[in-house]
């Protein structure tokens, strides 16, 4: 697995930055211009699939119907959902490990350069498909993202371009996968081994393992779907002798282990910000690498707690719940790690720092309601309520997107060799933080106190929470407007500039090169200086 | 060197990626093993010969058995249980009778699909006769009744005392009327045979 340093540069034809619009973004290999088209692919998709949500929440500021038509509010929360998933956070990530990675280990590039194109451009055909579907007779998807059958069958024939689309997303998600392992298992610097690596590129590889192990079954669960629609075979269709639990059987083996695929880089994005601004090293880094891969492997084994309801043997319902609840142990360790890092730290609170902060704090919270939900009697209460509608927006907006954000201010120097405005950002952190929670806060009441998900109407007894939630979702979407002019006044207008170690406390190699990073960095590899290293403390 | 590893490694990870969509399709007969002897899915299978069974009557038990019906949105028909629940010992051998009747003045052909809850009472249920093994055609405006004959096993769990039938008639997709004796052979292989 070691690393030859001459030959590390045969991928790069050219030593300047292309000239050509075209021959710069749609032919690019360079792994930092192909993780910016992902980032700025992903801040379009997190609009888009935000606005899908203003129409949700403004539909549901009042009971009765109002601004929409249900089958469209029901292709509204199916479409924001496949949108944030595969469009905003998934894609985050993966532009995220582009820029990073290479540069954390070391390494001159990614080590399949062209597939990397590849899997990017794959994204926006993917997504022109799945949007179109809008624009189609028999309109977009509205069974909900998890498209059960047999109620996602019982649409028209739109459904074939929500199918084909998934699996563009599918195969863009496994090339990019598969092209993160080879880098971080071929690539990188010599002594870079990989307990000295930073813990982004660790969860990021665990990552990559979970993502070729379930998109796969994703793309088969579908072609399933396809086939039953138009082929007329009755994978799930009961009068054919098929089953339709088998496919949330099918489903979730995908689905859970989907969910951390959302959250594990988020996890190594808040363990390589906290140490920086506590100015301590990573408290416990083996316990944290040891923590992210039990999490990978439980995850495989708990789906079915998606389907308590659906009818299991107590057997199946005590075994999935006690092997959910499991999880909470390798996340708890997670959680003190990271308070413990703090602990007696030299902390400031620079933007990045609070939405790791408030990723910790709001990211524990939904993990709470998740063990709320893992207690089998008290899901067949919460089941298909917004409690879980809260749940899962507390771990993926507040978790998964608040990482996301404060990787970006983070790293955002190194990249544009800008720093942001720090008051206008900590406006927008202020104003973010403050909004989710009137936002999804009372959504933990509404489910408790039984308004179901998915439904455009409500009794009138639940009108104040909703309105609560509505002018949230309102003041959240438009700080995100607000984040935008902040990342285009950061790129392009900002006078401040950053040096090559943005940050006082910040370890780790991609701190040693230039802000901007040029073009192509490390084509001969670094010396590693073990103080450089964020995790270099162990031995 | 590099070059070469960057390659093996890919060429692995392809391997696994479409290994795991073939375990995709996979999991479609490992749910239906899985099911036939866990019981999970309810299914209640095909004919079984009165010669298998444990037929020593169990005197000291008395299972209710409830009769739960269906009709699916595609099938114009009435479908309906004739009593809604009955007694039985385990081990003897009981009927019941359900009635059909076709709105339409055009013969139609339908099939039902059992299936026992709670579903691990379903590896002790067995039907020596059912309307559900072949297809059903019903003459315009024809009523029909429709007899199933089970045995509840005398190995059923003790912790069950209740346990439900129920069908869900469809509407055959592209059967015709004629043909339709033809095809009962295809129903009772889609349900899975494990019943014991
Ligand atoms: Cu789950």
């Amino acid at each position: 697995m070691s690393v030859t340093a001459t030959e590390l540069d045969h991928h790069d034809d050219h030593d300047h930055k292309p000239s050509g619009f075209l021959d710069r973004w749609l032919f690019s290999t360079n792994h930092k211009d192909i993780g910016t088209l992902y980032l700025v692919f992903s801040l379009v998709m997190f609009l888009i699939g935000g606005s899908m949500a203003m129409i949700i929440r403004a539909e549901l500021f009042q009971p009765g119907l109002q601004l929409v038509q249900p089958d469209f509010f029901n292709q509204m929360t199916t479409m924001h959902a496949l949108v944030m998933i595969f469009g905003a956070v998934m894609p985050a990530f993966v532009g995220l490990a582009n820029w990073m990675i290479p540069m954390m280990i070391g390494a001159p590039d990614m080590a399949l350069p062209r597939m990397n194109n590849w899997s990017f451009w794959l994204l926006p055909f993917a997504f022109a498909m799945l949007l179109s579907t809008l624009f189609m007779d028999s309109g977009a998807p509205a069974a909900g993202w998890t498209l059960y059958p047999p109620l996602s069958l019982q649409g028209g024939n739109s459904f074939a371009f929500v199918i084909f689309a998934i699996h563009l997303m599918g195969i863009s998600s496994i090339m990019g996968a598969i092209n993160i392992i080879a880098t971080i298992l071929n690539m990188r610097a010599p002594g870079m081994n990989l307990l000295k690596m930073p813990l982004f590129v660790w969860t990021w590889l665990i990552t990559a393992f979970l993502l070729i192990a379930v998109m796969p079954v994703l793309a088969g669960a579908v072609t399933m779907l396809l086939t039953d629609k138009f082929f007329a075979t009755s994978f799930f269709n009961a009068a054919g002798g098929g089953d339709p639990v088998m496919f949330q059987h099918i489903f979730w083996f995908f689905g859970h282990p989907e969910v951390y695929i959302m959250i594990l880089p988020a996890f190594g994005i808040v363990s390589e910000i906290i140490p920086t601004f506590a100015r301590k090293p990573l408290f416990g880094y083996v316990s944290m690498v040891y923590a992210t891969a039990s999490i990978a492997f439980l995850s495989f084994i708990v789906w079915a707690h998606h389907m308590f309801t659906v009818g299991m043997p107590l057997g199946g319902e005590l075994y999935f719940m006690y092997a959910t609840m499991l999880i909470a142990v390798p996340t708890g360790v997670k959680v003190f790690n990271w308070v413990s890092t703090m602990w007696r730290g030299a902390m400031t609170f620079e933007t990045p720092m609070l939405w790791a902060l408030a990723f910790v704090i709001l990211f524990t919270i939904g993990g709470f309601s998740g063990l709320m939900l893992a207690i089998v009697p008290a899901d067949f209460q919460y089941h298909d309520t917004y409690f879980v509608v809260a749940h899962f927006h507390y771990v993926l907006v507040t978790g998964a997107i608040f990482a996301i954000i404060a990787g970006v201010y983070y790293w955002l120097p190194k990249w544009t060799g800008n720093m942001y405005n720090e008051t206008w950002a900590k406006i927008h952190f202020w104003w973010s933080v403050i909004s989710v929670n009137v936002l999804f806060f009372p959504q933990h009441f509404l489910g408790l106190a039984g308004m179901p998900r998915r439904i455009p109407d409500y009794s009138v007894q639940f009108t104040e929470f909703n309105q609560w939630s509505s002018i949230g979702g309102f003041a959240f979407g438009l700080a995100q407007v607000f984040f935008a002019i902040i990342l285009i006044h950061a790129c392009y207008y900002s006078k401040k500039k950053a040096a090559a170690q943005s940050w006082e406390g910040a370890k780790g190699l991609e701190w040693t090169i230039p802000s901007p990073a040029p073009h192509h960095t490390f084509s001969t590899p670094p010396k590693i200086n073990k103080d450089q290293l964020a995790a270099g403390h162990l031995d | 060197m590099q070059q070469r590893s960057n390659k093996r490694t890919l060429a692995t990870l392809v391997l696994v990626a479409f290994g795991m969509f073939g375990f995709g399709f996979a999991m479609v007969p490992l749910y239906d093993v899985f099911c036939e002897i866990t019981g999970l899915n309810g299914k209640t299978g095909g004919r079984v010969a009165a010669t298998e069974f444990n037929s020593e009557v169990d005197e000291n038990r008395l299972i209710t058995v409830q009769f739960d019906t269906a009709v699916d949105s595609g099938l114009p028909w009435d479908f309906e249980a004739e009593k809604l629940s009955m007694k039985v010992r385990p081990g003897e051998l009981a009927e019941a009778y359900f009635t059909a009747k076709n709105q339409l003045s055009e013969p139609v052909v339908g099939h039902a699909v059992p299936s026992v809850a709670p579903s691990v009472a379903s590896l002790y249920f067995a039907k020596t006769e059912c309307f559900c093994f072949t297809q059903q055609t019903l003459a315009g405006n024809e009523e029909k009744e429709m007899p199933v004959r089970f045995m509840v096993s005398p190995d059923l769990p003790e912790n069950v005392k209740v346990l439900t039938l129920s069908y869900r008639f469809y509407r055959s997709a592209g059967a015709e009327v004629a043909g339709a004796e033809d095809k009962s052979k295809d129903i009772s292989e889609v349900s899975s045979d494990g019943t014991g």
